[in-house]
């Protein structure tokens, strides 16, 4: 496992040198026909997206259209949910995440999440972002160094704690505190970062940190977002899924959508006269 | 929050066709002025047109407060910016309509033979165009603003001959000098009012359809 996470890490160092160039993009996740039950009530209806490479890609929709339940379901984060059932395909490159990774932890290495709230451990800055890689059995404490220095520096909060990562992270302020979620996700080097409405609990300077720091994310990393905040969507994503009631009602370019719809659902619900 | 912003919308809306019915008004009575030989209606399109151009402020305000306020998107958004692009274009047209009832004194009274063209004919085609690039806006009917952009090109056709029939005339008659300058520039005018009607019907045709229809050459 060990191995297995410093050549994730030296290969997203050489990544990082050789930036891809931005027309360069693939399909970093494939979903077919996806079904989901939670104890055998039907939540998810044939979800088929694919969804590109060093993108932002948004997923929006009323409260209990499926789009956190399928956030979840692209890391496996929903087995932790007893009863839960499923059919169809996820494919992180040609692998899919339910057949060819032995267990949910080694997908969620590759696709690492960030939730509503930030969820900072009660431990030092350091310690926080530096957990990923010690559960995963590294020692090398030289090494740790600097993946912690590197993943608070590209979660843009390096210059704020670099003088105090031996305090408590709760000292942290809110916006501070996601960001070194975000930070701590990064450092075991995932290639694909889901967000649960990472800025909903924020101030808007906060906000906006973290809307600039996905910008620049994206640059490494394929990131999906979901957002109650339609004009945050609108802003920081490539690419936008309207799903409603478990089912995917349009899927395209944000720029697209957010102008000139295909679908009337989409116009109702994006400009506020939905039912 | 969608009520209070379809409210707004609304009143917008009201806002918008106060200011193309008043400009249609300017500038039928800009071309009565010619027909009539009437200086005082050409009188009332010059005092008109400041009360235009304060409708026109306040529309503009109008559309910049819902965008900030509201941030439209999708088919609102799309509504709110043609408005605000044709707001612009009406404001010119009133603008226009004045350049014509200024030259009033100068060519209401030639007689028909004394006017080398068929300036009338050219009203007709003007007028009705404003009209219609307005009701394409109200009633959002983007095959009757295509109609208009095709328009455009009979009257860029009528402008070009005026401009070559007073080039010769000129020279033939250069005592008719002030007269046939004139009328060139009331058949100018007309040529620069129809263009705005033609942007309005292509805001028109983005408003309903989404895509943008300027320089995609219809009616070419």
């Amino acid at each position: 496992m060990s191995e297995q996470v410093t050549a994730s890490v030296a290969g997203s160092m050489d990544k990082q040198l050789s930036e891809k160039t931005i027309e360069n993009h693939f399909y970093k996740m494939t979903v077919d026909n996806l079904n989901f039950f939670y104890s055998g009530k039907q939540a998810l209806f044939d979800i088929s997206m694919n969804i590109k490479e060093n993108r932002v890609t948004a997923l929006i929709g009323p409260s209990g259209c499926g789009k956190s339940t399928f956030l979840r379901a692209l890391n496996r984060m929903n087995e932790t949910i007893p009863g839960t059932s499923w059919d169809g395909a996820i494919k992180l490159d040609d692998c899919d995440i339910y057949q060819d990774f032995t267990d949910a932890s080694s997908v969620r290495t590759r696709i690492g999440m960030v939730f509503q709230k930030s969820n900072p451990f009660p431990k030092s800055i350091f310690d926080n972002v530096a957990y990923g890689l010690r559960v995963n059995g590294i020692k090398d404490r030289a090494l740790i160094a600097e993946v912690v220095e590197d993943s608070l520096k590209r979660a843009v909060l390096w210059s704020e704690v670099k003088d105090k990562l031996d305090h408590s992270a709760f000292m942290l302020s809110g916006g501070q505190q996601q960001r070194l979620c975000i930070a701590r996700a990064l450092a075991i080097r995932p290639e694909v970062i889901l967000m649960d409405e990472p800025a909903s609990a924020l101030d808007p300077i906060s906000t906006s940190k973290i809307e600039d720091l996905i910008r620049e994310l994206r640059k490494l990393y394929t990131i999906v977002i979901v957002t109650h905040n339609m004009q945050q969507a609108a802003r920081i994503s490539d690419y936008t899924a309207f799903f409603y009631e478990g089912k995917l009602i349009e899927f395209g370019e944000t720029k697209k959508l957010f102008t000139k719809p295909d679908k009337k659902h989409t116009e109702d619900y994006i400009t506020g006269r939905f039912g | 929050m969608a009520k209070h912003f379809q409210n707004e919308v609304e009143k917008l809306k009201k806002k918008i066709l106060f200011l193309a019915a008043s400009v249609e008004e300017s500038l039928q009575n800009a071309l009565k002025s010619i027909t009539d030989n009437d200086l005082d209606l050409a009188e009332k399109v010059v005092t008109a047109d400041e009360s235009i151009d304060a409708l026109e402020v306040e529309v503009e305000e109008e559309c910049l407060k819902i965008l900030a306020l509201h941030q439209p998107v999708a088919s609102d958004l799309r509504y709110v910016i043609a408005v605000l692009k044709i707001n612009n274009d009406l404001e010119r047209i009133a603008d226009l309509a004045v350049n014509i009832a200024k030259r009033t004194q100068s060519v209401a009274g030639l007689s028909e033979r004394e006017i080398p063209f068929n300036l009338y004919a050219m009203f007709d085609i003007v007028v009705s165009m404003v009209r219609e690039s307005v009701a394409a806006l109200i009633t959002s009917d983007a095959e009757l603003a295509r109609r208009v952009c095709t328009d455009d090109n009979a009257v860029d056709r009528r402008h070009k001959q005026a401009y070559q029939t007073i080039r010769d005339k000129l020279q033939t008659d250069p005592n008719a000098a002030d007269n046939l300058l004139s009328l060139i520039n009331v058949s100018r005018n007309l040529e620069r009012i129809a263009d705005h009607a033609t942007n309005i019907a292509e805001d028109v045709i983005y408003m309903i359809e989404g895509e943008i229809a300027r320089h995609h050459g219809i009616g070419d």
